[in-house]
């Protein structure tokens, strides 16, 4: 049966790992926060259909858009709820996926038992079904009265249409569409170590540390641990964090987090003018999020690297469709192999690599400006003003000018205006380090026949190209700082709350202590009791970098 | 006779469909009618339509606003091309958005406005539902879809219709998923001969309630915020089984539907392009046309383009709102003729979604009769996000409730307005709309029949 398996695997892969958080000691005091309620993404819906039935099971239907809030759609989870035609296409994927579980091919291998008649109902069988499945969709046991409305829709239907089957996936498609299922719901309770206090429950546990950690419900072992109270211990708690953390799953967990952080959502309505970009296509829009994810999983998790190197390390990987546009020869015919820029190469870390160039740019040209506000707001979590309503863009932007043949050239024009100058300040500079990269992100060394000057400033630090920029984002205070405040947020599916800032001030120490290594900080959150800590709801909430302090430090 | 007769109109319609989404009018025969043409021989009268169609960057200042106010107002530059229907289309001039100290945030505040009668705060706030919502709320309930919301970009985020910040309608971007969704499997023609109500859908009717039956339980302990959005996905669950419950009963022969044949469309990454924005609107203006004859929806929201419309040009650097900001006044022209090509092009995109309305005939006259259109943009003149004089038209007779063909010029009154005026035109218990210096109690009295 498929979603034994699927725990099978995953309890292989148990293996100890050294305890980074298991002196709590040291732990600052925290609020918590409230509990929230988070709708599951288009990516969490999928893989966990996949994780109990099988990858096999197709979801036709396309998803309502989720929400960015914070920076972050896990934060937008706890927002958001289901509109009309959103449900409509609930009911279509729930009813498309309950009938291929149901099917010939799959009901032996699915269902787990016999009916005495395939014409007719059969409790015991439904029941069995109905328990196990529904105890892994739910995140927790079903109760008595869930279960036994299930049985009453799939008795009812399995008599009205003369098929067991039939009634069993009638059942199956109200578990897939119920709100317990399409909704997390954290449930608090009181703290027995801390009087007064309040937790999460075991089950609520289970759900956001494999939600976080591995971007899927709890399998068997984890709900077996909140089922006998193992994880409400700190003991238990770390004994789950050793085998999830030394899962492979552990990649699609943090592949889930930076896949949210940099936005790429955004490349399902990204276009591109394939006459400028003829390169450009759904192939690439894969390959290049591929390539970046990679990079990342690699570097943080294979080779437990300092996450600031990213901006600057030369290693990533290939296919020979990107090969064509980063012009280095390929030698997989198919597939991905490691890839290292020579060091006088003008790329060098991700804001180098086309994912990023191509998504923060407009259809024809790149920008300078959306490049340099993604810098800013993407991965060093500062919020840059919107533009005035009444920006006079007369004396510049046209590209025909003779005299202003650079996008440099034209933003400076425009940047001597009182009005654009201070946001403009804050966010070209940057954007004008990637300049010799066009919209699609390929090297150009000159724009309209004049060659193009990569130089600039990040906060004070002086750069010369896009790999000296590279290396300032690097050197940033405010770079391993914005990834703490976003894991954590993604992890509790809102941003740190007021009564939270000692505790992410010991986040960020505690990261810079370990090297900055993403896996002792995502233990480090997971092992807390800050992470499980409950308050009363609707916090204020903590702003790391507004609009107004960033307006001041530029001035 | 009637038998006889529409078993030929149904044999020719199917000849000229020939496979695209047409709206092919056929004269409604009297025998269907009551005597004086406004309501099916059965009693109901005709249902009266709302719609709502956006695009994104304004109009030119002096290129649309007509000299002469009220009836046979004339025709400037951009709005010529819609001259076959100024005797059925409003022109509204002068009125505005107000922020009362809020920012004015681009491309945004202006068409809160004039749909939540509330300036917002920043770009993600939705202070205040959008008026299609009650509207649909209102005159939606007893069709299959209470509405429907399409975007010619392909963006489902291309949608006004919005319930809170939180709750946004998604637009359909495809033709082809639109077709399935509307003519799929699930569509039951009024006008075929045999009706079986099929059982599988009564399990699925129990299905849903057994998930409603659980609302009390779901809704306990929640913070008042989560309840608001708890209760919105039960407000959707119900709906569905609305919808479910519609296609148990034989539903009334409607003479004006026809089922259109599936829509030849290609998906493409180049949904800015303006051709493909072009091509995919006009099929889904037919759709949609069909959508509304056959009642399987009586309001629907249709985005043309995006607020900061990114439409461009095969090959071009630029989409429409860069040009609008950084092409240069052409001096002898006294506009920017490259932003304006789109313009032109977004005009043309008005006159396709009014002639597929005005192709179905119905009762004694069209659909677009039977509709009450608002057409908007979020700025006037895009160059500077101005909120003065917003463009606004309302094309049809919404069946009799409203009179047409009338400029009014609104002096720098109030965008809400123009809601309020189509909501209690649509029969909304409401007389006064809006917040702050854009509440209002004053309807356009002009144009109220």
């Amino acid at each position: 049966m498929r979603l034994l398996g699927f725990s099978a695997i995953v309890a292989l892969a148990v293996s100890i790992v050294g305890v980074v958080g298991c002196g709590k000691s040291d732990e600052p005091q925290s609020s918590g926060g409230p509990i929230v309620v988070r709708r599951l993404t288009q990516e969490q819906y999928q893989t966990i259909i996949a994780d109990i039935f099988g990858a096999d099971i197709k979801i036709g239907g396309r998803f309502e858009p989720d929400l960015r809030k914070s920076g972050l759609l896990a934060v937008g989870a706890s927002e958001v709820s289901v509109t009309p035609a959103g449900f409509e296409q609930y009911d279509s994927m729930a009813r498309g996926a309950a009938a291929q579980i149901v099917d010939e091919r799959h009901r032996d291998m699915l269902i787990g038992c016999k009916p005495a008649s395939p014409k007719a109902p059969d409790e015991a069988c439904a029941k069995s079904f109905y328990s196990t499945v529904g105890r892994l969709l739910y995140r927790r046991p079903l109760t008595g009265e869930e279960l036994k409305a299930q049985l009453a829709i799939a008795n009812a239907a399995a008599t009205k249409l003369g098929n067991f089957y039939t009634g069993l996936a009638m059942g199956l498609t109200g578990m897939v569409e119920a709100p317990q299922f399409l909704f997390r719901r954290e449930v608090a309770e009181a703290d027995p170590d801390h009087a007064g206090q309040q937790r999460l429950n075991a089950f609520s546990k289970a759900t956001r540390l494999s939600f976080f950690l591995w971007n899927t419900t709890p399998d068997d072992e984890l709900l077996t641990a909140a089922e006998s109270g193992d994880l409400n211990s700190s003991r238990g708690t770390a004994k789950q964090v050793d085998r999830m953390m030394a899962s492979p799953r552990l990649t699609a967990g943090a592949r889930a987090f930076f896949n949210d952080m940099m936005a790429f959502d955004a490349f399902a309505d990204l276009s591109k003018d394939t006459v400028i970009y003829p390169k450009f296509t759904n192939a690439v829009i894969a390959d290049a999020q591929e390539q970046t994810l990679r990079t990342i999983t690699d570097h943080l998790l294979a080779a437990k690297g300092d996450y600031r190197d990213l901006f600057t390390t030369r290693k990533t990987f290939m296919t020979p469709l990107l090969g064509t546009i980063y012009r280095v020869p390929v030698e997989t015919k198919e597939g991905w192999e490691a890839h290292e820029f020579a060091a006088d190469d003008p790329r060098a870390g991700l804001l180098t690599q086309i994912s990023f160039l191509s998504l923060h740019s407009t259809p024809g040209r790149s920008s300078p400006t959306i490049r340099g506000k993604a810098l800013r707001e993407v991965l060093l979590c500062q919020k840059v003003p919107d533009p005035p309503g009444n920006v006079n863009f007369n004396l510049v932007q046209d590209t025909k000018n003779p005299q202003f043949r650079t996008a440099r050239a034209r933003l400076g024009a425009h940047a001597t205006q009182a009005t654009c100058v201070g946001c403009h300040r804050l966010i070209d500079p940057m954007g004008l380090g990637l300049e010799q990269f066009d919209s699609l992100g390929e090297y150009r060394a000159a724009e309209n026949g004049a060659p193009i000057d990569a130089s600039g400033e990040l906060d004070g630090v002086k750069f010369t190209d896009a790999a000296s920029l590279g290396k300032a984002l690097h050197d940033n205070p405010a770079t391993p700082s914005c990834l703490v405040n976003r894991l954590y947020a993604y992890a509790a599916g809102r941003p740190a709350g007021k009564g939270e800032a000692e505790w992410i001030k010991y986040l960020d120490t505690s990261f810079a202590a370990n090297g900055y290594r993403l896996p002792d900080l995502m233990r480090r959150i997971v092992t807390s009791d800050a992470f499980y800590r409950i308050t009363a709801p609707e916090t204020a909430t903590l702003s790391v970098n507004t609009a107004a302090t960033l307006k001041e430090s530029a001035q | 006779m009637s038998n006889i007769a529409r078993i030929n109109r149904r044999t020719i319609l199917r000849g000229m469909m020939g496979g695209t989404a047409v709206g092919v009018g056929i004269p409604l025969l009297d025998c269907m009618l009551n005597t004086n043409g406004t309501a099916l021989a059965s009693g109901a009268p005709l249902p009266v339509r709302f719609g709502t169609w956006f695009w994104g960057c304004g109009l030119n200042p002096g290129r649309w606003i007509p000299e002469k106010a009220g009836a046979g107002y004339d025709m400037p530059a951009e709005i010529k091309v819609l001259a076959p229907f100024r005797d059925r289309l409003s022109v509204f001039s002068g009125f505005k958005a107000m922020v009362d100290g809020k920012p004015a945030v681009v491309h945004y505040t202006g068409s809160m406005s004039i749909l939540t009668g509330t300036a917002p705060k920043d770009m993600q706030s939705v202070e205040a539902p959008t008026f299609d919502t009650f509207v649909a709320d209102a005159i939606g309930s007893a069709t299959r879809f209470r509405s429907l919301e399409l975007a010619a970009t392909g963006n489902p985020r291309d949608s006004n219709s919005r319930r809170s910040s939180s709750v946004i309608n998604p637009a359909e971007g495809s033709p082809l998923g639109f077709y399935t969704r509307l003519f799929g499997p699930d569509f039951k023609d009024p006008n075929a001969a045999d009706f079986t109500p099929d059982p599988a859908v009564m399990v699925r009717q129990s299905v849903l309630s057994a998930v409603t039956d659980q609302r009390q339980d779901i809704l306990a302990g929640l913070g008042a915020t989560d309840k608001v959005r708890m209760d919105q996905y039960f407000t959707s669950v119900r709906q569905l089984e609305q919808q479910l419950a519609l296609q148990l009963q034989k539903p009334a022969p409607l003479e004006a539907c026809t089922k259109p044949g599936e829509p030849s469309w290609k998906e493409t990454k180049e949904n800015t392009q303006i051709d493909i924005v072009t091509a995919n609107h006009k099929l889904m203006a037919g759709l949609m046309a069909q959508a509304l004859a056959c009642d399987q929806t009586r309001v629907f929201n249709v985005a043309f383009s995006d607020a900061t419309s990114s439409l461009r040009k095969a090959g071009s650097t630029v989409t429409h709102h860069q040009l609008t900001h950084e092409e240069p006044i052409d001096e002898k022209l006294g506009y920017q003729p490259e932003a304006t090509f789109f313009v032109d092009q977004i005009m043309e995109g008005f006159l396709t979604m009014l002639t597929a309305l005005d192709s179905v005939k119905e009762g004694d006259g069209t659909l677009l009769d039977h509709t009450l259109l608002l057409a908007h943009s979020e700025c006037s003149y895009a160059k500077v996000h101005s909120l003065e004089t917003l463009p606004m038209f309302i094309a049809g007779r919404a069946g009799g409730r409203i009179k047409s063909g009338l400029h009014i010029a609104g002096n720098g009154d109030s965008v809400t307005r123009i809601g309020l005026t189509v909501q209690q035109a649509l029969g909304l218990p409401i007389n006064k709309w809006g917040t702050g210096s854009m509440e209002t109690s004053k309807t356009v009295g002009e144009i109220m029949a």
